[in-house]
This record gives C-alpha cells, sequence and structure tokens, in this order.
C-alpha cells in the first residue's frame, strides 16, 4: 500500500502503534521488522519531513532490547538510503550507533548492515562526516575492531581504505587504525568447501595490502611488522611481506624508509642467497627494483643525505665480492640482486654498472674455462639488456661507451670460442650491443658481419648457425647498408660458387646460406639484393640435372617463403616481392610444362607435386597483404594468363606452344597441374578484389575438379573453386554456380569412374559453406553422412572428417582472408552429432567403424573445455570406439578421453572397470603411436580418486611392465611414466 | 617442497654447486618409424621422464643432475646382455644420504626397467668415505626389499620421485 501511495507511513506507524509500544520485546521486535521491510522497499518516496520523524523513532529505539536491534538497524539502513535525509542526521545516527551499539557483539549480518550505513553515508554525506573529525575515524576503528567474518572484512577494508583515499581525518588515531587492519597480516584463511560467497584468500589479501601500502602515515608501523615477517619461517608470509613492500614502494619516498634500509636489504639479501623458492626470490627482486626506484624518484631537500648511494654502495659491498669467488658460488643471487636495483632508475644503472661492469670484465679475461666465462658473459648481457631500457647511449657520461673496447673484445672472443654455449650468450650479446645505437663504430660492424657470416655458414653446431642467422635477421633492419653491402654478397658468392668438396659438404653449405639469405631480409632494401640472388639460384638449379633438384628447389622456395612473410607488413616490399616473384615462378613453370607438352626432357623437376606445393606458401604470402589496388592490378594479368593463355606479362615470354591449361589434350597434363599456382594466388586475394570472368573461371575448375584423372590436379581445383566460392558474394549468381556444382556432383558421386573426384570436390565445397554458414551447407553435410554408409566411398568420407575441421593449409583459412565463422565448429558438432551417433546406431557392422572415425574426426578438432562439457553423453559411444580396430578410431578416441581424465574425474570414475581394461589392451596395439597415447591415458588415469584406483593398482602394475620393453623408446619413455605413477599411487610421501 | 628434508637438520652441504639441466632428447625420425627397433642406451637411463636424472635430492629441492650426483659418462647399459650400472657421486665426501640416495636410484630403476636387467648401483669409486658399506647395502636384495617395508623409508624415496611440481 505504501509503495503505491495509497497509505503514508505515518499511518502504518500509527496502525502499527500498538505492536511497537508493546511491553514483550518480541512483539516490538516483529512490529520493527515489518516497518524496516516497507522502508526497505519504498525508502525514495518518502518525504523529508517523514524521514527526519522516522530517523529520531529508530535512534531512539537503538536503547531497547537487544531482541529488537537487528530490525532497527535494518530500518536505519533503508533511511541510510534516502536522498532527503536533512543535514545533521547522518551524524546524529552515526553518533547513535557508536554510543549505544557495541557492535562486535551482533550476528555476521547485523554486523554487515552497520558497515552498509557507513558506507552509504560516506559515498552521499562525505562533507558532514568529515565535520566529525577524528571521531568518526575512532568511532569506526571500534565498529570494526575484532571483526572476524571474511565477507565483513572486505567492506571494511574498503571503508579504510576510503578514509584514507578521502582524506578524512585521522587524527591521533593513525596507529589504532594500523592496529585495527594490521592485525590481519598475513591473512590466513582458507574457504570453507562449498562456500557459497566465494571469498578466496587472495581477495582478502588484496584488499588488505591495498589498506596497508594506502598512506605513508603507516609506514613507521608498517615496515617493522614486513620485516618480522618476512624474517619469519612461513613460506606464504614471506611472499605476502615483499608484494607489500613492493606496493607501498609506490606511494613512499626517503623520508619513511630511511630508517629501515639497512634491515629491508639484509632480509632481502639473505632471502635472494638463500631461498630454495624461485617465487620468492621474484619477489625478493621486484621488492628491491621497487625500493631502488623510490629511493631515485625522491627529491632531495639541500641537507640531508643521498640515501640512494648509500643504499647502492651496501648492496655492492654486498654482492661485488660475490663476482670475483674463483667457485662462483652466489654468482648469480648477487648478479640477480645487482641487476634488479640496476634496472630501477639511469641513476641506479650508472652507479652499479661503472663499478661492476669492469670487474666483470677483468673476470672474464681471468678465468680461462669457457663453462665459466659463459656465466660471466651471461652477466654481462644482463646488464647490456637493461641498458637497452634507456634507450640510446649518452655521450658524456656513459659506463659502457667508455668500455667500448674491452666490451667488443669480449664479445667476440665469445663467437670464437670452440664452446657452442659460450658462442650463444655471445651472438644474444652482439644483439643487444648492436641495438644500442651508435655503440659499435663502423670498423666493429664489419666485424660483426664477418663474424656472423663465419657461425651461420661455417660453424658446425646448427644451434649457433641459427642464432647468428636470426641474429643477424634482427640487426639488418637498424644497419640495413652494412648488410646489404658486406653480407648478401658473400651468401651469393658462396651460393654460385662450385667448390671441389664433398658432395655432402657443398650441399650443406648452400642450404645455409639459402637460410641466411632468407634470415637477413628483414629490411626492404636487403630485399631488393637477396630475392633476385635467390631467384637466380633457381634457374640455376632447375636447369641442373643433379638427383636432388627437388629438394634444391624447395629448399629456395622455402627461403623465398621466408622472406615474403617477413616484408608482409611493409606495402613497399611487399609490392616489390610480389611484382619480382610471382611473374618469375610463373614464367618458369609455364616454361617448364610447355617443355614437358613438347617432350623436350629438362625442367620436368619443377613440376614435381612437391616444388608445386612448396611454391604455393610463397605465392599466396605474396599476396595476402596486398592492397586492393595493386592486387587488382595483378589479378588482371593472372586470371588471363590460365583463361585466355595470355603471356605477355611474364618475363621471357616467348614460348614454343599455346598455354591452355583448361583445354582439352592429352599433352596438356602437365599445364593443368599449373592450377596449383592458380589456386595459390586466386585463393588469397582480399575479399574486395573482383576476379575478371569469375564465372568463366569457377566452371572450368568445376569441370577440372570432376573429369581429371590425376589426383593432384583434381584435388587442387576442386580447393581453388572452394576457396572461390567461400568469398563469393551471397546472391543469385553464387546460387547458380552451386547447384551447377551439385548437378555435377551428384552422377559422379553415384557411380561411375570418377567418385572420388566427386568426393573431394563434394568435401571441398562443403568446407567452404560450413565456414560461412552458408544454407546449402547442411544439405551437403547430408549427403556426406549418407555416404559413410557406402562400403566404396565409406572410408574416404570418413576421413573427409577431418579435413572439414582442420584448418587447411593453403586455402581456405583466416589468413588468406576467406570467410570464417569462429564457432563453425561446435556449431557442426551440435548440428551433425547427434546425425552420426543416429547414423552409427543404424549401421551395418562393415561400416560401423566409418561414423565413429567421422564422430572422433569431429570431437578431435572441438575445442577442449567446450569437448570436456559435451562428451559425458557420448561417453559410452567413445568406450565403444574404444575397441573399434581402426587404429585411427583408436588414436582420437584416446586423444578425446585424455583430456576428460585429466578434467572430470568423477564421471570417469564410474567406467574405471572399462578403462582400465581397454587401455591396458591398447599399450600392445601395433601401431606405436597408440601405444603411446594408450599409455598416456593409464597414467591420466591416475587423476581420478584413489580409492577408486586401488584395486587395480597390482594389475596395472603388472601389466605395464611388457610396454617397459616395448622395442620404440618414446613408447618405454610413457610407460615408465605411467608406472611410475601408479607405483605412488596411495604410498606414503606422494 | 621447500626447506630442508627429512628432521629439518641444518643442511650438510648448504651451499652445493649447481649444474645446468641437459635439454630434452631430441626425437629422431628414426625413432618415430614404427617398425624399426631401439636399443635401450646410457642416454635413456640418464632421460628425464624416463630415469634418474629428474630424481630430487632428499636434502635440496634440486635434481640428481643438477648437483652432478649423476653423469650420463657414469652410466653404463648393454641391453643385450640385459645389465645396467650406474655410479654416483654423492655431493661431499661424508654425505649421509649417499645410501638414500642410491637407494632412491634403486628403486627408480626396478620401477623403470623390464625384469630382464641385471642393476647395479654403486658409489663413484673413491668419492665417498664409507663407500664399500653403502655399496654393500645396495647390493644386498633382502636390504633393499626390507628398506621398502619400512614406511618412513619409503616415503622420503617417493618423495624423491615424485615429479617435480
Amino acid at each position: 500500500g505504501v509503495k503505491d501511495g495509497r497509505w503514508t507511513v505515518l499511518q502504518l506507524v500509527e496502525a502499527l502503534g500498538f505492536c511497537l509500544e508493546n511491553t514483550d520485546p518480541r512483539t516490538r521486535g516483529r512490529g520493527l521488522q515489518l516497518l524496516s521491510q516497507v522502508l526497505l522497499q519504498c525508502y525514495s518516496l518518502l518525504q523529508e519531513k517523514e524521514v527526519l520523524h522516522l530517523v529520531l523513532f529508530y535512534e531512539s529505539r537503538l536503547q531497547d532490547h537487544h531482541l529488537v536491534i537487528p530490525s532497527v538497524l535494518q530500518g536505519l539502513r533503508a533511511l541510510s538510503m534516502c536522498e532527503v535525509l536533512s543535514p545533521g542526521l547522518a551524524v546524529s545516527v552515526l553518533k547513535a550507533i557508536f554510543q549505544e551499539v557495541h557492535v562486535q557483539s551482533l550476528m555476521q549480518l547485523d554486523r554487515h548492515t552497520v558497515y552498509s550505513i557507513i558506507t552509504n553515508f560516506m559515498s552521499t554525506r562525505e562533507e558532514e562526516l568529515k565535520g566529525l573529525g577524528a571521531d568518526f575515524t575512532f568511532g569506526f576503528i571500534q565498529v570494526m575492531d575484532g571483526e572476524k567474518d571474511p565477507r565483513n572484512l572486505l567492506v571494511a577494508f574498503q571503508i579504510v581504505r576510503d578514509l584514507i583515499a578521502k582524506d578524512y581525518a585521522l587524527g591521533p588515531f593513525v596507529e589504532e587504525l594500523f592496529e585495527v587492519t594490521s592485525c590481519y597480516f598475513p591473512v590466513d584463511f582458507t574457504p570453507p568447501p562449498n562456500d557459497p560467497h566465494g571469498i578466496q584468500r587472495e581477495d582478502l589479501i588484496l584488499s588488505l595490502r591495498a589498506v596497508l601500502a594506502s598512506t605513508p602515515q603507516f609506514a613507521e608501523f608498517l615496515l617493522p611488522l614486513l620485516i618480522e615477517k618476512l624474517d619469519s619461517e612461513l613460506q606464504s608470509a614471506k611472499l605476502d611481506s615483499l608484494q607489500t613492500l613492493t606496493a607501498c614502494c609506490a606511494i613512499y619516498g626517503q623520508k619513511e624508509l630511511q630508517e629501515f634500509l639497512p634491515s629491508l636489504w639484509s632480509s632481502l639479501r639473505r632471502e635472494v642467497f638463500q631461498t630454495a623458492s624461485e617465487k620468492i626470490e621474484t619477489e625478493c627482486l621486484a621488492a628491491l627494483h621497487a625500493l631502488s626506484a623510490c629511493l631515485s624518484r625522491s627529491v632531495l631537500s639541500s641537507d640531508s643525505e643521498d640515501l640512494l648511494d648509500s643504499f647502492l654502495s651496501s648492496i655492492l659491498q654486498d654482492c661485488r665480492h660475490h663476482l670475483c669467488e674463483p667457485d662462483m658460488k652466489l654468482v648469480w643471487p648477487s648478479a640477480k640482486l645487482l641487476q634488479a636495483a640496476a634496472g630501477a632508475s639511469l641513476r641506479t644503472y650508472h652507479c652499479i654498472t661503472c663499478s661492476v661492469l669492469p670487474l666483470l670484465l677483468e673476470q672474464y679475461t681471468k678465468h680461462t674455462q669457457s663453462s665459466q666465462r659463459r656465466t660471466i658473459l651471461e652477466m654481462l648481457l644482463g646488464f647490456l639488456e637493461l641498458q637497452q631500457k634507456w634507450g640510446h647511449v649518452e655521450e658524456d657520461e656513459s659506463t659502457l661507451l667508455s668500455l667500448q673496447a674491452p666490451v667488443c673484445s669480449v664479445v667476440f672472443s665469445a663467437l670464437t670460442d670452440p664452446s657452442v654455449q659460450l658462442q650463444l650468450v655471445g651472438i644474444k650479446a652482439l644483439t643487444v650491443l648492436g641495438s644500442l645505437q651508435g655503440f659499435l663504430s663502423s670498423s666493429d660492424l664489419e666485424l660483426v658481419v664477418d663474424h656472423l657470416i663465419r657461425l651461420a655458414l661455417h660453424e658446425e653446431d646448427s644451434q649457433s648457425s641459427e642464432a647468428a642467422m636470426e641474429a643477424a635477421g634482427t640487426l639488418a633492419p637498424t644497419y640495413p647498408k652494412i648488410f646489404s653491402g658486406r653480407m648478401v654478397p658473400r651468401l651469393g658468392e658462396e651460393l654460385q660458387s662450385e667448390r671441389e668438396e664433398s658432395y655432402h659438404n657443398h650441399h650443406s653449405l648452400q642450404q645455409r646460406c639459402l637460410q641466411a639469405l632468407a634470415a637477413v631480409s628483414t629490411h626492404t632494401s636487403i630485399v631488393r639484393e637477396t630475392v633476385p640472388v635467390l631467384l637466380q639460384h633457381l634457374h640455376k638449379v632447375q636447369k641442373g640435372t643433379e638427383a636432388r633438384n627437388t629438394q634444391d628447389m624447395v629448399s629456395v622456395c622455402q627461403s623465398l617463403h621466408r622472406v615474403a612473410l617477413q616484408c608482409q607488413q611493409d606495402a613497399e616490399g611487399c609490392w616489390y616481392f610480389h611484382q619480382t616473384v610471382v611473374p618469375c615462378l610463373l614464367a618458369m613453370a609455364v616454361q617448364a610444362a610447355m617443355q614437358e607438352s613438347t617432350h623436350t626432357l629438362p625442367g620436368k623437376a619443377l613440376l614435381e607435386e612437391e616444388v608445386l606445393a612448396a611454391m604455393i606458401p610463397v605465392i599466396s604470402a605474396a599476396t595476402t597483404h596486398l592492397s586492393p589496388e595493386l592486387a587488382a592490378q595483378s589479378v588482371s594479368h593472372v586470371v588471363p594468363l590460365f583463361l585466355d593463355g595470355e603471356v605477355s606479362f611474364l618475363p621471357q615470354n616467348s614460348f614454343p606452344c599455346s598455354f591452355q591449361p583448361f583445354g582439352d589434350g592429352e599433352c596438356l597434363e602437365a599445364q593443368r597441374r599449373l592450377v596449383a599456382l592458380l589456386m595459390a594466388f586466386v585463393c588469397s586475394l582480399p575479399r574486395d578484389v573482383a576476379i575478371p570472368q569469375q564465372e568463366w573461371l569457377l566452371r572450368e575448375l568445376l569441370a577440372l575438379s570432376c573429369s581429371c584423372n590425376c589426383p593432384f590436379t583434381a584435388t587442387t581445383a576442386a580447393k581453388c573453386f572452394a576457396g572461390l566460392v567461400n568469398k563469393h558474394p551471397a546472391g543469385q549468381q553464387l546460387d547458380e554456380i552451386l547447384q551447377l556444382a551439385v548437378n555435377r556432383m551428384e552422377p559422379g558421386l553415384a557411380e561411375g569412374p570418377c567418385r572420388t573426384q566427386a568426393l573431394t570436390l563434394l568435401l571441398w565445397v562443403t568446407k567452404a559453406l560450413v565456414l560461412r554458414y552458408h544454407p546449402l551447407s547442411s544439405c551437403l553435410t547430408d549427403k556426406l553422412l549418407g555416404l559413410l554408409g557406402d562400403t566404396e566411398l565409406g572410408p574416404a568420407a570418413a576421413d573427409g572428417f577431418s579435413l572439414l575441421m582442420a584448418e587447411s593449409p593453403d586455402v581456405l583459412h583466416k589468413g588468406c582472408h576467406a570467410d570464417v565463422r569462429i564457432m563453425f565448429r561446435q556449431r557442426f558438432f551440435t548440428d551433425n552429432v547427434p546425425k552420426l551417433v543416429q547414423g552409427f546406431h543404424g549401421a551395418g557392422p562393415d561400416v560401423k567403424a566409418n561414423y565413429l572415425k567421422g564422430l572422433s574426426h569431429v570431437l578431435n578438432h572441438l575445442p577442449k573445455p567446450v569437448l570436456v562439457t559435451e562428451l559425458p553423453t557420448l561417453l559410452p559411444l567413445l568406450l565403444e570406439a574404444l575397441s573399434c580396430s581402426d587404429r585411427v578410431v583408436q588414436l582420437s578416441t584416446l586423444s578425446c578421453l585424455h583430456p576428460l581424465l585429466l578434467e572430470a574425474p568423477q564421471i570417469m570414475s564410474l567406467h574405471v572397470d572399462t578403462l582400465v581394461t581397454k587401455f591396458l589392451n591398447l599399450t600392445s596395439s601395433p601401431t606405436m603411436a597408440v601405444r603411446i597415447a594408450a599409455l598416456r591415458c593409464a597414467h591420466a588415469l591416475t587423476s581420478l580418486p584413489t580409492t577408486v584406483l586401488l584395486p587395480y593398482k597390482g594389475r596395472v602394475i603388472r601389466a605395464l611392465a611388457k610396454p617397459l620393453d616395448d622395442k620404440k623408446r618414446l613408447v618405454r619413455k610413457e610407460a615408465v611414466a605411467a608406472r611410475g605413477e601408479w607405483f605412488l599411487l596411495g604410498s606414503p610421501g606422494r | 617442497m621447500v626447506g630442508p628434508g627429512p628432521g629439518a637438520a641444518p643442511l650438510e652441504n648448504a651451499n652445493p654447486l649447481i649444474y645446468r639441466r641437459s635439454g630434452e632428447r631430441p626425437v629422431t625420425a628414426r625413432e618415430e618409424d614404427d617398425e624399426l627397433p631401439d636399443a635401450i642406451d646410457d642416454r635413456e637411463i640418464f632421460d628425464p621422464a624416463h630415469l634418474i636424472r629428474s630424481i630430487n635430492d632428499p636434502e635440496h629441492p634440486l635434481t640428481l643432475e643438477e648437483l652432478n650426483v649423476v653423469e650420463q659418462v657414469r652410466v653404463k647399459v648393454n641391453d643385450a646382455e640385459s645389465t645396467v650400472s650406474v655410479e654416483f657421486t654423492p655431493t661431499i665426501p661424508h654425505c649421509s644420504m649417499a645410501t638414500l640416495i642410491g637407494l632412491s636410484i634403486k628403486v627408480k630403476l626396478i620401477r623403470s626397467l623390464p625384469e630382464r636387467f641385471k642393476l647395479d648401483v654403486h658409489i663413484t669409486p673413491g668419492t665417498h668415505a664409507s663407500e664399500h658399506a653403502v655399496n654393500k647395502q645396495l647390493a644386498d636384495k633382502e636390504r633393499v626389499a626390507a628398506a621398502l617395508e619400512n614406511s618412513h623409508l619409503l616415503e622420503v624415496v617417493n618423495q624423491c620421485l615424485s615429479a617435480r611440481s
């Protein structure tokens, strides 16, 4: 009634009059409870005058019997939310509560109500409360003193934080306020099992930390507490103290820290030197970093001493000598401490490096063993990396610059050391030095490049060689001139040279050259030098007659691919690469295909599937990042080449006969294979680039994919068709072309010599449509499901499900701008898995495996979290699949079950008997991969509850003895891991 | 696992020299071929998931490899004759944990190798004060079996063998 305005509150109070004045406290309580409930629902409708009376009434009730207090507080909470509360009332309510109520003797819920009243007033009546001065703070301290409930603590901590952040007067009560909160430090709380409130220990820790680290006023009390806890034995207390210290440093200054620096430092040092825990070490270093940063930030008054200097000198004094002890114990902890301090500011960096760097350089020459040298160089590297953080080297005052010569000589000596480990660190250091602008002189740079060439080409260890190539790639954009002028020509020469070495050496040197050329192509000006070298080499290899031709051409293509990827982000480099490489590759391929058609032999290797497959990623990567205008320019050349035989844009375009890959005729087989290159180009174009004569092209591709006898060509044509259909704008044209495809497929699938080709086309078109949620996709998928029951095509159709779900490397993925909806796998799963299950139950025994295989492919590609929620319903089917004799089914079923064992042990426990039996059986499968997967599952079984497993322990351990003697090492490895874990089950010390 | 191990006595060797862990063994193409058999070799016995390399030291939160207690060169395997011999080097000559370390290695090998293997675990000659006594204990099958009946001892051994978190 009150809500709709039919009653006023006054009338309600009068009506309740009998209740409210009753002598029985229970009756009074009920009356008040009703009134408070009403107020909670309609506090926003109250008039100022009504509020005044209600407040006065409730305040007087605070003195009443303890049974009615909960309801009184509820009422006050309702009133505290009123906007029309007249000034002064908030203060009077709080005073009344502070005076009359002993909060900590109330129930948890009622205490929470008190905190809510305070929070409400703090957010709306800040000025009034501040008028209370420190009394308010004191009142609150009394309210929260002794609070134990985590839910209330979170609110109380928030109030304290606001008190400090909003600048309420703390007056003489700073220490009391600190005491009343710090008594919870470090937080020790384990949420009860099945806690509905979801408060974690971490929530309390963070909330308390925010309070403690909120004001420098707490510093004199907090820092001794932190030191004390840091010196305790408890791991969690140490961690919490360190993190709180780090948080404090953000707001503290010299003044707060001064007194405690020596003991803070000695505690931190002790922890880093002695701790076994990586976590503590990390936090110690973070705290030291924060301390140093805090000290460097502080503004000095003229008369005080600079604490930073004395702090750093104590660090140096304690750590420095460890760096030169011959046995090198404590070297790393000391270096880490020094680096943490040095990383805090430019000033700390200076102070520390000018003392430490000369020492390290001296130590390097003193030690002769390469393992010790490596340790020293690694430390040096740490300091160099810090320098990187400060950007360029400052001319006048950098210690590093003054040490330029010795640093360089140390790094160069590492590069020539026989130890690979030392070389690797040297290469890293070189990269860092190179990135410091102005550090290396041009003669040093030449030396650097020579070292890199030597390591990349002639170092036996492949790790060093790769690292040198990476380093060259990293440094090249900074110094493009020296790399293109010095490194590229050298690599080119090596590639050309025909030395009289053993064939094997020569070959591996060439491989290294190709890799190095690709690695160093990280700047457009270098790409312009390297690409011609690579293409020239490809020409040379193609003309050669050596047996390794194919492999060599693939290597060149791989290098070109890497270059293409590296220049994708740079528009100019990308266009240069596209313009140079794509026509050249096409020309070479077309030429080779012509020679093949006219029966002249050389050049044949270029048309092998392997080589064409290696060219696909090159062309694709050169195309995906083109701007639409340039892509349109390029497409207007390439498509006519394939449709009309228009060769004029190719370099060296005089060919003996015409190029007509879509023409009829036996001798055109080789030309048809080049559809692969067309696919690489046309399927990688941005979606908004129009393709000339697209309908004609699609018809030709369709015809080729259905009729060609060569599986490579037919599949490629189908993929190309699918790639185009996926990007084709929806509408009548698309519908027509799809109808045409269906019409071609259907008779092909039904019977005749081209059933496989028709299936391939069906698979790729289905994939193209599933990806973009096209309505026709469900019809095509049903067709595919139907084929699972076909004895001839069934197995291939089942494998096709993997093609549908997997990421395809060359077409129909996001990278080549295909239309891919993110949830397509989940959608496919929900739409089709019930049909698969149904099909399985209805199928004859000879084709049942096809359904299981299809199902396991779908499950295998589903994201694991989705899988775990969906699987329990499919579990019976999966268990059945374990007995299926097809190894693909076994393998994928095992890999489905593996995450389930780890993440849903409760459900899996119900089937433990079946699981144990099946897994153990499969450990003797003839296929290695199945044995490995079965052993992994047997291992994962140990995450089920121990009581469920114990009855099987003996049997499993006995059965796992056999794979311990497996002929394959990888199987034995899994068997050992699984068996070891089963041994530990239920025995002490696990 | 933090801090000192059983008994919380002060560490005997509080500040050991720490060695680098060798990387995972790379998988070769031959090993992925289902047809060809791979013989059990020294490295395999030494290797992480596989064997003794990753055993934890009872005193330190480090593996035996990091402490250089076991090294690959001191592991000898003869697959054809089914024998394995492991030499281990205690960190200091008076290390009271030597027997326990030896026992852990032995237990790990018993659990991880086919039954056909004959195991021999002993201290690297000249590296421990009571070398012979320890070797004798480790060679005595009965005593090893009896030691594993002792649940306190088994607990410590199992802790050494638990995978490091």
